[in-house]
């Protein structure tokens, strides 16, 4: 209701800002068939966007198509204004945005310096430095670790330093993929809290989180993914009530 | 199944996993993703070794056998991976199954090819049957796994996932097929995704997490079960909306 009212006032005299990042009619799957079925999503500017939904929804599958590592069958995906369907990796990175993969996906036997930086391949090495520092402010625990490989920290701390990689990049949109997935409750509601950080000094940020409620009140605006496709859209606090999302994930 | 237990390293993929499938039901098995189903299924029939508990079928003990003499038996399964013979066609490779299968059909060639035509009918894909399977769609894929593990003549038939990657229209159909399977005298025993075949097709749903049984029951039931909502959506999740007590 209250987005409408405000768009409403808006309409006309001034143009609705477009989306960070824009998914219109994506379908993509693997050899085993379509995962997505015509999926239309939107992250605004300065959003912290939730995306949830029961396993094998589609989320990841999703995530890696926006971020160029799985080619759709047809749609379109656009980023700060541009065409990035199909775009390789590497150059949707250098646009701002940066892929928080599932499972961490960190260089086990190199240091947890070396794990950072990688982040920042494509920037310059002295940029780097003071990037480095930004995402050590963030997590001070990992301060006196950096020489330690990451495969020895624990599993959040591990977790920690696959952000803090995203984070090197200096991204618009940062995409995480459950990152509390096999984390202690305890941790996951710090991981949660370092997403609203993140998002609070200003990166736009996409979340897919398994545990709803933890989602929908971290975020600003929720998609729940159902077999492929998208079967609801709303504020966050409004889908907090709404149990159509039980629906989605358990057929009643 | 009696107390199975099964064990990756130090991870306990399944624990004291215990149940029973009627003669001549449907039974779906769910669970979040790492609850252990396929392990079941692996368990079932053969291709994983338990580390504790027991599996009989039929009065006998089929735990610790390989998977060729759980399949002999008559338990047939289906991959969730399909892996059709690429370079035969879609008949051959049900004939397959007819000649390498349980007692009841070990069959000579041309039988064999009358009894995979048969099944190919059952599940829908006759008018294909002499086609190469590189050039079947992905629910026709599907279906010939399904006549594949059919061809052996189970009396308990294994379904892994069979719906996932199908749209609507595709798992209806892929339903009517389970139906018609049950009805032709087979107990079936199938892993889903997808709520809407488990509300469907099956009498019992067992609901596994984290590698135990979490639920047993009525399907519709099974899916309101508070600890169900609580396994996928969050404890918080179902504590707000106040899903009815514990089955």
């Amino acid at each position: 209701m209250a987005s409408a009212t405000r768009a409403g006032t808006r309409s006309g005299a001034v143009a609705e800002p477009s989306p960070l990042l824009e998914v219109r009619g994506l379908t993509a799957g693997f050899g085993a068939g379509p995962v997505l079925f015509g999926v239309d999503l939107s992250v605004r500017e300065g959003q912290l966007l939730a995306l949830i939904g029961a396993n094998g929804a589609g989320k990841s599958t999703l995530l890696g198509v926006i971020s160029g590592l799985v080619s759709p069958s047809s749609g379109r995906v656009r980023f700060a204004g541009q065409d990035i369907t199909g775009a390789a990796p590497e150059r949707i990175v250098a646009l701002g945005l940066a892929h928080v993969p599932q499972g961490r996906r960190l260089f086990a036997t190199m240091s947890v310096r070396k794990n950072l930086l990688l982040g920042a391949y494509r920037r310059k090495l002295g940029r780097a430095d003071s990037e480095l520092e930004r995402v050590l402010g963030l997590f001070p625990q990992l301060k006196d670790k950096l020489g330690r490989d990451a495969g020895m920290l624990s599993g959040g701390e591990q977790q920690m330093v696959a952000i803090g990689r995203g984070l090197m990049a200096r991204p618009r949109l940062l995409m995480m993929d459950e990152p509390s997935l096999g984390l202690a409750p305890i941790v996951v509601e710090r991981v949660v809290e370092v997403a609203r950080e993140i998002n609070r000094e200003g990166t736009s940020v996409l979340l897919v989180e398994q545990d709803v409620m933890i989602a929908l009140e971290a975020a600003d605006y929720a998609y729940v993914l159902e077999n492929g496709r998208i079967a609801l859209g709303g504020p966050a606090a409004e889908l907090q009530d709404d149990t159509r999302i039980r629906a989605a994930y358990l057929g009643v | 199944m009696r107390s199975v237990t099964k064990r990756f390293g130090g991870v306990l993929a399944l624990s004291d996993v215990s149940f029973d499938v009627p003669e001549g039901q449907v039974l779906g098995v769910i669970g979040p993703n790492g609850a252990g189903k396929t392990t079941l299924l692996n368990c079932i029939s053969g291709v994983n070794r338990l580390d504790g508990g027991e599996v009989h079928f039929a009065g006998q003990r089929i735990s610790g056998r390989r998977p060729y003499e759980v399949a002999r038996l008559g338990i047939g399964r289906t991959f969730q991976i399909v892996k059709p013979f690429a370079s035969m066609t879609v008949r051959e490779n049900a004939a397959v199954g007819a000649v390498f299968g349980s007692a009841q059909a070990r069959m000579a060639t041309a039988a064999a090819f009358r009894y995979a035509d048969e099944v190919l009918d059952l599940v829908g894909l006759a008018p294909k049957r002499s086609l190469p399977v590189g050039s079947l769609t992905v629910p026709d894929r599907k279906r010939l796994e399904v006549a594949r593990a059919l061809c052996t003549k189970p009396r308990l038939l294994l379904l892994d996932e069979v719906m996932s990657g199908l749209n609507a229209v595709e798992v209806d159909e892929a339903l009517e097929m389970v139906r018609r399977v049950h009805s032709s005298g087979v107990t079936i025993m199938l892993i889903e995704h997808v709520m809407r075949v488990i509300v469907g097709v099956c009498a019992q749903a067992v609901v596994l997490h984290l590698g135990r049984v979490l639920v047993a029951g009525q399907p519709a039931e099974v899916l309101r079960d508070r600890r169900v909502v609580e396994a996928y959506l969050g404890e918080r999740y179902a504590s707000r909306h106040a899903v009815g007590g514990s089955g």
